[in-house]
């Protein structure tokens, strides 16, 4: 890294989850790195079970999981998470760190009023009253958009909207200005006209808050129009990472492109029959010793099968893929990307 | 996947004027606590076609599954009336519309808990089989039904093994294809399919997809194909009819209700839709959240919403009608597009 590039915020190097299940150690996440700076919106795409979930919360110190295995190294700020004693990392997650997930009841206890839990946030981390704490509870409802944001603050969670509920979690989230947001699946739940709300907030919440946002999500529309970088997972391990609009404008792995291709277009003609990719991504314990898309690439070839898995190899600027092609000097060609299942 | 599919009814089908399905007036309510009402489907008159896919979009709890259910007698409705291939079923008793069930069958999204889980797929397929009777009238001989077994998972695009394996064995997007086997069981003429793909990995989505679109191919199916996501819809649907608040608000060929909606509801739904290309500039969003369909708001359903309403909007209910070749929207000020 040039030396006057600002330090990344986030710095995770080759981080690695195992959990143990009947006497095995299953490795869900291998050896995943990427940055993520101030302000920056960074997209962590994967179909289900890829492992989006497990690298965020790895990376949060909330896995304790008996017997689970955590290698590597996450840098937040300077300082070291991986292997960070609770009582410390609990101090930076109520205060730094913030975590909003898909299912904002979970965030909430349904026995006290959105706008009491929020204030209990902001006391337990500023000398405030609690007159001042609710005042600030009531600004930051209102910029995320809630109408009536007094009335809302005395509203118990089931009384409200998904919509809303989204947006007083995520209030409680910035209640503490934090440099980080882990945003998983923010928007999943919620329909299309509230997710352009939320989305419209996340963007916004760097020229309003400064905060850089870690954004999970399975859905490639969500990351084109929210997220600066894109990273990609596939079976627990990165596929590509880079410029969003490079990621999706000239992906350089195969994956990622079939994955584009699956997608139905909103505009445009109709294909006749969409590109699906056949077959499923491998779990942990069959993931193959080489590349783990090999069973479903329609490049594989003998160099993809040997292991250790493809490293990443630069396909542009600060856009990598983890593919033998690009260094063999093989495009990528539109018209064989993704076959259909047999 | 179905090259070697063969025809499983028979070519005769009505004439293409005649509706499979026709529902006019459709009302669906639930009583509530303290006297309230919920009304789920809001008089509802729909003509399905024959070989049609009439996709169904709208927000959570608009009414898309009672719509759903209610067409093929799932639910019962609360007021309005059913013609299937030419036959008033709405208050068919049960045993009459027996033979007429065989040929609607429903596709759920939760491909797990339409499975019972004890049981082996080949007995999840035979079980429709043992119910009812060959379109002829003769029972279904044991040799007919391993027969059917094996036809239908060629159909799906699965092996036979299958047959012989329990529904945990399974990933999400093969138990909807041993789902959508079951369906076919009895080869019926009407599928309604309720967000069968909405709980799965796009990659895996798009096999779905095409799977139903090779089977309507092949077997001159028609769908009411539910489902929120409008791409997904737009894919598959030859019509789509857009839901707001229990009434369609918007119904047309499929191209002309997504490209050039008239309904502002329908062009802020459209423009929702996330696409996968950075950069494009979206509109600002529609602002606030869909109404409770206990209090729906008087006037126009979308009134509370929407950012052309007049003060005419607030009493007048806009009437479904139409403004174009297959095009059909309520509002009083429809969006006009010039060509
Ligand atoms: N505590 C755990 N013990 C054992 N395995 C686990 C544990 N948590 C997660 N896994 C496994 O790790 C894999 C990755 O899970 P993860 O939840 O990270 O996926 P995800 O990418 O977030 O998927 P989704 O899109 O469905 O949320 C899965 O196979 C899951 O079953
Ligand atoms: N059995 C029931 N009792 C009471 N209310 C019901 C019942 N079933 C559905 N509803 C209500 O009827 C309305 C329509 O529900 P429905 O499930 O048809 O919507 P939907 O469009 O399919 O939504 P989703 O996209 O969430 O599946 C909702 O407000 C729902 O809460
Ligand atoms: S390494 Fe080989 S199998 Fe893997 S994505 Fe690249 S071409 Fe396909
Ligand atoms: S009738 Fe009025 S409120 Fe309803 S959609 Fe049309 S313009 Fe909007
Ligand atoms: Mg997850
Ligand atoms: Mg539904």
């Amino acid at each position: 890294m040039p030396s006057n590039a600002p330090a990344p915020l986030l710095d995770v190097r080759e981080l690695s989850v195992s959990f143990r299940s009947r006497g095995r150690m299953i490795p869900v996440v291998e050896r995943v790195s990427f940055t993520l700076h101030e302000g920056e919106i960074l997209g962590l795409v994967g179909e289900s079970g890829s492992g989006k979930s497990v690298t965020a919360m790895a990376l949060m110190g909330l896995i304790d999981t008996p017997g689970v295995q955590i290698s590597g190294s996450v840098l937040f700020q300077g300082h070291e998470l991986v292997g960070m004693g609770q009582r410390q990392l609990r101090r930076l997650r109520g205060s730094r760190i913030a975590m909003i997930f898909q299912d904002p009841m979970t965030a909430f206890t349904p026995v006290y009023t959105v706008g009491w839990q929020i204030d209990e946030q902001i006391l337990a981390h500023e000398r405030v009253s609690r007159k001042q704490a609710r005042a600030r509870t009531i600004t930051l409802l209102g910029d995320m958009g809630v109408p009536d944001p007094a009335r809302t603050a005395d509203s118990y969670p089931h009384q409200l909207s998904g919509g809303m509920r989204q947006r007083a979690m995520i209030a409680m989230a910035l209640s503490c200005n934090p440099a980080l947001l882990i945003a998983d699946e923010p928007t999943t739940a919620l329909d299309v006209t509230v997710q352009a709300q939320i989305l419209d907030l996340m963007r916004n919440l760097r020229t309003t808050y400064g905060s850089a946002v870690l954004l999970i999500t399975h859905d490639m529309g969500v990351v084109a129009e929210t997220c600066d970088n894109t990273f990609v997972l596939y079976s627990g391990r990165m596929a590509e990472t880079g410029p969003t609009s490079a990621v999706f404008a000239r992906p350089g792995h195969p994956y990622t492109a079939a994955l584009l291709a699956s997608i139905p277009p909103m505009d445009g003609p109709r294909p006749h029959r969409l590109p699906a990719i056949a077959g499923l991504p491998p779990a942990p314990l069959e993931r193959p010793a080489g590349c783990a898309f090999a069973p479903r690439c329609s490049y594989a070839h003998a160099a993809c099968l040997p292991a250790p898995p493809p490293a990443l190899v630069r396909v542009g600027t600060a856009h990598q893929a983890a593919c033998v092609l690009p260094l063999e000097g093989t495009p990528l060609t539109p018209s064989v990307m993704g076959r259909d299942a047999a | 996947m179905t090259g070697q599919a063969v025809p499983l009814m028979p070519e005769t089908r009505p004439a293409a004027a005649t509706p499979l399905l026709s529902a006019t007036d459709l009302r669906k309510t639930y009583a509530l606590p303290h006297g309230r009402t919920l009304h789920a489907v809001d008089g509802v008159s729909i003509d399905v076609m024959p070989g049609e896919v009439l996709g169904l979009v709208g927000e959570s709890g608009c009414g898309k599954s009672t719509l759903g259910r209610s067409l093929i007698r799932l639910a019962e409705p609360s007021s309005g009336r059913i013609v299937f291939d030419g036959r008033d079923i709405t208050t068919l008793p049960e045993r009459t519309l027996r033979p007429l069930r065989q040929q609607m069958q429903m596709v759920f999204q939760d491909s797990y808990a339409s499975l019972n889980p004890r049981r082996r797929i080949g007995d999840l397929l035979a079980e429709p089989l043992r119910v009812h009777k060959k379109p002829g009238g003769q029972k279904w001989t044991s040799a007919a039904i391993a027969a059917r077994q094996t036809e239908l998972m060629d159909l799906v695009g699965l092996g036979h093994q299958a047959l012989e394996r329990y529904p945990h064995e399974f990933s999400g997007g093969q138990r909807q294809r041993i789902n959508i086997a079951r369906a076919l069981a009895l080869s019926p003429r009407l599928i309604v399919a309720d967000e069968p793909v909405s709980a799965l990995d796009v990659s895996v989505q798009a096999q779905i997809v095409n799977l139903f679109a090779d089977l309507q191919d092949h077997l001159g199916l028609t769908y009411v194909f539910v489902a929120h996501d409008l791409a997904v819809v737009r894919q598959i649907s030859t019509r789509v009819a857009v839901m707001y608040l229990g009434a369609i608000v918007e119904i047309g060929e499929t191209d002309a209700v997504l490209h050039r909606p008239a309904h502002p509801y329908t062009l802020a739904l459209t423009q929702a839709v996330p696409r996968p290309v950075p950069g494009e500039h979206r509109p600002t969003p529609l602002r606030g959240d869909v109404p409770s369909p206990i209090s729906r708001p008087a006037g126009c359903r979308f009134h509370t919403r929407c950012p052309i309403a007049q003060d005419r909007c607030k009493v007048e209910e806009p009437a479904l009608r139409t403004i174009g070749p297959g095009q059909d929207v309520a509002c009083h000020y429809p969006n006009h597009w010039a060509d």
